[in-house]
């Protein structure tokens, strides 16, 4: 067993290009800048396209036209560039437009600290987009994720044909760490999925045993339509209000239907502990820690790392919390996944500990919060 | 070929055509356009916006112009918003009746031809919409290898022409008003920015995953140990905490390193906080260093708090010369001024004192890390260091 020395940065352009990447545009920002220098290295030699984009809404809108164009697509940067995505996220939801983003997530609000860490970002990036559809967003831990995560995001923008989230942060994304690379699962690749021959092409049309378009690329040879105005099957502009419902349903349940086969986590359920600590991210590094110690101690709790964000995974929640008396959901910021927590366990005692001042939450902390969570028994 | 639209009426035009259509978001389109002809080449890509969306995506034009990409504009300049109702746009003369009220008197009309030579445009024409050979202008764009932008000048009879008087003549006339273009622009000639990306991307070699380290040593410890290194911007800290981290993947330990440092470029601390263990890293904080390299008086500043809730269990390797806040941790104070180190030599140094004692690392396990992260010069030089410290 080798170890290689990278960051979660690195692995996440590492992962991204196993998956097939071969076009990334991005402008720089710190704490996702290496990103962007990783693909300027990797993508070049390869044939692939990295472009510096003028601005954010710029890289992403030519991630778009090289997606339609045919292309498996990313493009990364923190809150403040995130901010500058959001209509293009929105554009990329209505158009089915297969595109990974990652958001290196630091210290807000707005430009906040470009060097410290935070998960401020986790509810915008699901719903920092008009219309409030549904987006996939996945949450590493730590490097390795960065690369699996990755490579599944390409496979999960491929097959449901929409953006696809990497919610990382400074602290793992500028955090250098022992990987074994060659261990490193390299999941089978998915690619967008071809309309069978023998119809009439139209771009947004779905058979009934199916929730997402078959694609084909524009510049091909069959003709393409891409729009940002509400569509019908054909791509062209509808006003048909039954139609447009049947589209937004469509593009609601694509997602929600499906999120059971992409609901990625960790778990270390203890059948005799009260408490479960639920968090993401690289919080979820401090509550292993405490998992491990209060176990070898003889006074377990439970944990469970969620990896899927958005949808939420709700029957994941369900049944993995079923067996805990108190919920400690920990986040770096000042509450945001727990409303969802709360929202789908509404009978469950959900209590929250969280930061949002460029630290991260340290094991002692979650431990003095354990004691006060069990002790107002 | 595909014809790419932007917002307003000029964004129905991709509805015209029997082509590829991509119909996106306001002032945006060229953003779209630059992707699709890096993923297609061989693609004709022609995109078309009004005097709105020059406006709003004023910043893509510019760098469209700047990278010479083959695409083609057309802008559909009736000079106003036509589908919101008739505001005024970046072309719409001040003495203009609009619907922005008298907004419109306090802005200078753009004259976009002349930006975008300033820009670097290739190929610039400007025309009447009402032009007898408007085909042939439209070819003369279509046909230049790079970007061309072609100025079409229009009536609005939805929401201008009924309060200004603008005819084809008046078009005509207003055309003479302004600096001729008339094609390609030789000043501003160069290569196509396609082709060019694509020679200099197939000089490059391809890139190799990062080094994998073999375990050939035994760490002098077999716990966790973790190592802040406080300095300033300038001195390697960073640099220093890599080695520290190559050194313990030598011994096969696991390693984490994390930094923190501020915006400003050169300048302000330079803090690495790396941990080894035989055992996966969990938090990546140091909750209680065992030891801290002392090299930089921002590092130590911003972590002043630190000293006092160290006990004698920790090493402390000082700069001399540096003030330290008061502790109760071992502090060996090392004059590495007097020994003619240079500053940016300092955490190297203090690496391999540490190493001297078999403190976290071993001679052997830095001399290793070297080797893996310098080479030639940098290698000699460092070598030579680490043999006078140890």
């Amino acid at each position: 067993m080798a170890f290689s020395l990278l960051e979660g940065n690195e692995a996440t352009a590492w992962g991204a290009v196993g998956a097939g990447c071969r076009f990334f545009a991005g402008y720089p920002i710190t704490p996702a800048t290496s990103i962007f220098e990783a693909m300027l290295e990797l993508l070049p030699p390869l044939g692939g396209i990295c472009l510096q984009g003028e601005d954010e809404i710029a890289s992403i809108g030519a991630c778009l036209g090289a997606s339609m164009a045919g292309l498996k697509v990313m493009t990364a940067t923190s809150g403040p560039g995130l901010s500058l995505y959001s209509e293009h996220i929105s554009f990329a939801i209505g158009g089915e437009i297969p595109i990974v983003i990652v958001d290196v997530q630091r210290l807000g609000p707005s430009t906040g600290s470009a060097t410290r860490g935070a998960d401020g970002d986790v509810q915008f990036m699901r719903w920092g987009c008009s219309g409030g559809l549904p987006v996939i967003v996945l949450a590493p831990v730590d490097a390795r994720d960065c690369f699996l995560l990755t490579w599944h995001a390409f496979n999960l923008a491929e097959e449901y044909r929409c953006p696809v989230f990497i919610a990382s942060n400074k602290e793992i994304g500028l955090t250098k760490e022992s990987v074994d690379l060659e261990a490193l699962p390299r999941p089978p690749i998915i690619d967008r999925a071809a309309p069978p021959p023998g119809r009439p092409f139209l771009p947004f049309e779905t058979p009934p045993d199916r929730l997402t378009p078959y694609f084909l690329p524009i510049g091909g040879k069959v003709l393409v339509r891409q729009t940002s105005s509400t569509h019908g099957p054909d791509g062209y502009i509808t006003t048909n209000h039954e139609e447009i419902a049947r589209s937004q349903d469509r593009l609601e349940k694509k997602l929600l239907a499906a999120v059971s086969r992409f609901t990625f986590y960790e778990e270390y359920l203890e059948a005799k502990a009260e408490t479960l600590i639920l968090c993401y991210g690289v919080t979820a590094r401090a509550a292993k820690d405490v998992y491990q110690k209060r176990k070898e101690q003889g006074r377990p709790v439970s944990l469970l790392i969620l990896k899927t964000l958005w949808p939420t995974p709700e029957d994941l929640i369900k049944e993995k919390t079923r067996g805990a008396k108190n919920i400690l959901v920990v986040e770096m910021n000042l509450g945001q996944i727990v409303r969802e927590i709360r929202r789908v366990i509404p009978e469950k005692r959900v209590e929250f500990l969280g930061r949002m001042d460029g630290r991260l939450v340290p094991p002692a902390r979650i431990e003095e919060m354990i004691r006060r969570v069990q002790s107002t028994e | 070929m595909v014809m790419v639209s932007d917002i307003g009426c000029s964004g129905l035009f991709d509805t015209f055509f029997n082509t590829h259509a991509f119909h996106g978001l306001h002032g945006r389109a060229l953003t779209y356009a630059t992707g699709l002809k890096l993923a297609r080449p061989d693609l004709k890509v022609v995109v078309t916006m009004g005097d709105g969306g020059i406006g709003i995506g004023g910043a893509h034009i510019l760098s469209a112009c700047r990278r010479n990409l083959d695409l083609t504009l057309l802008i559909l300049n009736n000079f106003n918003f036509g589908m919101t109702g008739g505001q005024f746009s970046a072309t719409t003369p001040p003495d203009a009746v609009v619907s922005s009220g008298f907004l419109n008197r306090l802005e200078f009309p753009i004259d976009i031809c002349q930006a975008a030579r300033a820009a670097g445009a290739t190929y610039l024409a400007r025309c009447s919409g009402f032009h007898k050979d408007l085909s042939g202008v439209m070819e003369g764009a279509l046909r230049h290898e790079g970007f061309a932008l072609v100025d079409i000048w229009g009536l609005c009879p939805g929401r201008y022409t009924g309060r200004n008087k603008l005819t084809p003549r008046a078009i005509e006339e207003g055309l003479t008003r302004l600096p001729p273009v008339a094609g390609p622009v030789e000043e501003n000639a160069g290569k196509e920015y396609g082709r060019h990306y694509r020679e200099l991307a197939a000089a490059l070699q391809p890139a190799s995953p990062p080094a994998s380290i073999d375990k050939i040593l035994d760490p002098p410890e077999k716990v966790r140990s973790e190592v802040m290194i406080l300095g300033d911007a300038g001195q390697r800290i960073i640099t220093a905490g890599e080695i520290l981290c190559r050194a313990g993947l030598t011994a096969g330990l696991r390693v984490t390193q994390k930094n923190e440092y501020n915006i400003t470029v050169l300048r302000g601390p330079s803090i690495s906080e790396v941990i080894l263990s035989p055992r996966e890293i969990g938090f990546t904080g140091l909750e209680r260093p065992n030891v801290v390299l002392a090299l930089g008086r921002e590092g130590v500043q911003r972590r002043s708090v630190l000293f006092e809730r160290l006990g004698p269990e920790t090493l402390i390797i000082q700069a001399q010369g540096l003030n330290l806040p008061s502790t109760r941790a071992e502090v060996r104070r090392m004059d590495f001024r007097g020994q003619k180190i240079k500053s940016n030599d300092w955490a190297l140094a203090a690496l391999a004192v540490l190493a001297g004692m078999n403190r976290i690392l071993s001679p052997e396990m830095l001399k290793a890390a070297i080797k893996i992260r310098f080479a030639g010069e940098a290698l000699e030089s460092a070598r030579k260091l680490i043999d006078k410290m140890v």
